[in-house]
């Protein structure tokens, strides 16, 4: 086991087109770190560049207490599932297992303890005969993720090891690599594009954008204070809404609506900017009729007109259009499209109770809770609501959380298999 | 009523086909087994008398049993040696980045497409100053030479079908770049080296043009070009029958060898080890 600090680190490929830019990072012993971000965001480079199979242009990887730069593959003794497996078709499944083993010149009854451990751990034990083509997806996955723990590897590193299974399944897994990781206490990085996964595995979730490293946090710090567009945009789903506003003193004014700011701190961070983009995320909308009078109270209503409804048993989604200025709009399609989304039209995504009775094609009263509204400035960017006391004390609330975690998963764990896995 | 209506005109098309490339070696196979005498005589396509006769006299002549054991011993050294090369080229071109890479290609391909004829004379000449004439070696060089463009193309292809994470897989686990190679790159790509093989292999066998050029003895001479020097029982019979026996001696391995390895190549070996 051991940490991992990126420091400066660049990947700029033959044509000049920096992959990844100048990412400083440290993964600290036994955490579970998650990157993510939209494809060709530089996850994946980053990923191959810890592990040592894509060079470094330029900063310095540090693995344990050692300078990796320019140390092979083999010798970095970390193990990684890639995306599609990987898997030795010409092996069976405990030779697969066993692979790293042998390379190490291991014997072989101690091959075959390993293995049969890593089996049982995984459940494989009565597939080790079979060969990979005879195995179905979830199976493989399993396989892949044994030949990654059966040795002692100093971190695993994942690459979307789950997005070639079904929804089902990815549960599972999900649920899966997260005990497994908590059991054996290996530092781990894990790639995805999946923000459910990025929000349920991790103890920290790093977000890259074109290369450069936006924000790095605990799942909540970036759910509830994103540094900038990208990160509250790409965090959440549905995602928030942005909505151009224009200044008053104290109040909002946007096409859903007018509507004050009641903090002192908020409208202080406003400071003299006419125009702002407002950040709403679409449950904290509610439908007016629900919400009770000391709620009520917190926020402030706004009339709109619902486009289309969508009820999902647990809740309902609403859509409503607005019309915003040509250069926001533009500025808020490139954005979407950078997440991967690609929205056509600029129009706000209300999540409410499944119980509302809101109708498509009237008006609505919605409600907004304005206490969790954040303020974007248009041209950088950059949230300037961020409560930096906030983020302190989550990120000291998910640091107690983690120890609080392993402490009560060391205990137990010692008399099973996983954890002699990893420290016999 | 299309799909019957096709499906039947595809089976008279195959059938067609069949007889059209059946019907030479059926001819010979019959050839062979006739008397000497009947050839040329007696009228029909089927042996009036079915004889062993050809077969006896054709393992009997020392011209033959040598031929065939230089035939054999020749193909499979210039086989073995051709695609240990090939697969370690066809390995460097598929996946390594080094200058001159397309230069290689290039000059493999135009190698295939040399005339071999032009090439006779000048090794004739080189071969006896340097005493490589009518021996093995004097044989294997050329055919290695010649068989090696078209087994690098075919394996190269193979090796960039195998995953290239296969390989990096192998390099996380703790694999040298050699280990790597050895233990899963060819494993996987052994339906493209059997493929290179046989057809190396055909190539060896087959050849006549450097068999009757470059050897004068049963030192070296293999099978196509003996063929050529058979006179048969007796001086006073045309040895065609003898000679179809032969003939049909030599094809009998080339079938063998690809009812053999036919199904390893439509094994696809590659098959589950990427997602499903």
């Amino acid at each position: 086991m051991a940490a991992i600090t990126m420091k400066n680190i660049v990947k700029q490929y033959g044509d000049g087109f920096p992959a990844v830019n100048d990412v400083s990072l440290d993964v600290q012993d036994g955490e579970f770190m998650i990157l993510v971000g939209p494809s060709g965001c530089g996850k994946s480079t980053l990923l191959r560049m810890i592990v040592g199979l894509e060079d470094i242009t330029a900063g310095e990887m540090v693995i344990g207490d050692r300078v990796v730069n320019k140390v092979a593959p083999r010798e970095r003794n970390l193990s990684m599932v890639f995306q599609n497996y990987a898997l030795y078709p010409h092996l069976t499944v405990y030779e697969n297992i066993a692979f790293p083993l042998r390379l190490a010149k291991t014997s072989n009854e101690e091959v075959q303890r390993r293995v049969n451990q890593t089996a049982e751990l995984l459940e494989l034990t009565e597939h080790l005969e079979r060969k990979p083509a005879n195995l179905s997806g979830g199976q493989r996955q399993r396989v892949a993720m044994g030949r990654a723990i059966v040795r002692q590897a100093d971190a695993f590193l994942f690459d979307e090891p789950l997005s070639n299974l079904d929804a089902k399944l990815r549960g599972q897994m999900r649920t899966e690599i997260s005990r497994l990781q908590r059991r054996l206490g290996v530092t781990t990085v894990y790639v995805t594009h999946d923000q459910t996964e990025a929000m349920t595995l991790g103890d920290r979730v790093a977000v890259l954008r074109r290369g450069v490293l936006q924000q790095v946090g605990s799942p909540r710090e970036l759910y509830e204070e994103p540094v900038n567009l990208f990160v509250a945009g790409f965090i959440g789903s549905p995602s928030m809404n942005f909505l151009p506003a224009s200044v008053d003193g104290s109040f909002l004014e946007t096409p859903l609506g007018r509507f004050e700011l009641r903090d002192e701190r908020k409208i202080e961070a406003v400071g003299d900017r006419s125009v702002v983009l407002v950040g709403i995320r679409p449950e904290h909308f509610e439908d007016v009729s629900l919400v009770g009078e000391e709620k009520k109270a917190r926020g402030s209503i706004v009339r709109a007109q619902v486009d289309v409804t969508e009820w999902l048993g647990n809740e309902l989604y609403a859509y409503v259009p607005y019309e915003a200025p040509e250069d926001l709009a533009a500025q808020l399609r490139d954005l979407s499209r950078e997440l991967d989304s690609d929205q056509l039209r600029t129009q706000a995504v209300v999540a409410l109770d499944a119980a509302s009775l809101i109708s498509p094609g009237r008006e609505a009263e919605l409600w907004i809770d304005t206490t969790k509204v954040h303020i974007f400035d248009p041209a950088t960017g950059d949230n300037l609501t961020r409560d930096e006391e906030r983020v302190e004390q989550l990120g000291r609330m998910a640091e107690d959380s983690r120890a609080a975690q392993r402490e009560a998963q060391r205990g137990p764990a010692d008399d099973e298999t996983g954890a002699s896995v990893a420290e016999s | 009523m299309e799909s019957a209506r096709s499906k039947s005109l595809w089976i008279a098309a195959s059938l067609l086909i069949l007889v059209w490339t059946a019907f030479p070696i059926l001819w010979i196979v019959m050839l062979s087994f006739k008397t000497p005498s009947e050839v040329g005589n007696v009228q029909g396509f089927f042996p009036k008398d079915w004889t062993w006769e050809n077969y006896e006299t054709v393992f009997k002549t020392d011209l033959f049993t040598s031929a065939l054991i230089n035939s054999i011993g020749i193909s499979l050294i210039a086989t073995l040696i051709g695609v240990v090369f090939a697969t370690l080229v066809a390995y460097a071109i598929a996946r390594l980045e080094f200058p001159g890479k397309k230069i290689i290609l290039s000059f493999a391909l135009a190698i295939a497409m040399f005339p071999v004829v032009s090439l006779v004379g000048p090794l004739f000449d080189l071969w006896r100053n340097i005493g490589l004439y009518d021996t093995w070696p004097g044989l294997i060089i050329p055919y290695i030479s010649f068989a090696l463009p078209l087994a690098i193309w075919t394996l190269s292809a193979f090796f960039r079908e195998i995953p290239w994470e296969m390989e990096q897989a192998a390099q996380v686990d703790g694999a040298t770049n050699w280990q790597a190679f050895r233990k899963v790159i060819v494993p996987l790509a052994a339906p493209g080296v059997f493929t290179a093989a046989i057809l190396t292999f055909f190539f060896c066998w087959n050849d006549f043009v450097f068999g009757i050029s470059l050897t004068s003895t049963d030192n070296a001479r293999p099978v196509p070009a003996a063929l050529a020097f058979f006179t048969g029982e007796s001086y006073f019979e045309q040895p065609t029958t003898a000679i179809c026996a032969a003939a049909v001696v030599v094809t009998v391995p080339v079938v063998i060898i690809v009812l053999a390895f036919q199904r390893r190549i439509v094994a696809g070996l590659t098959s589950g080890a990427v997602k499903g």
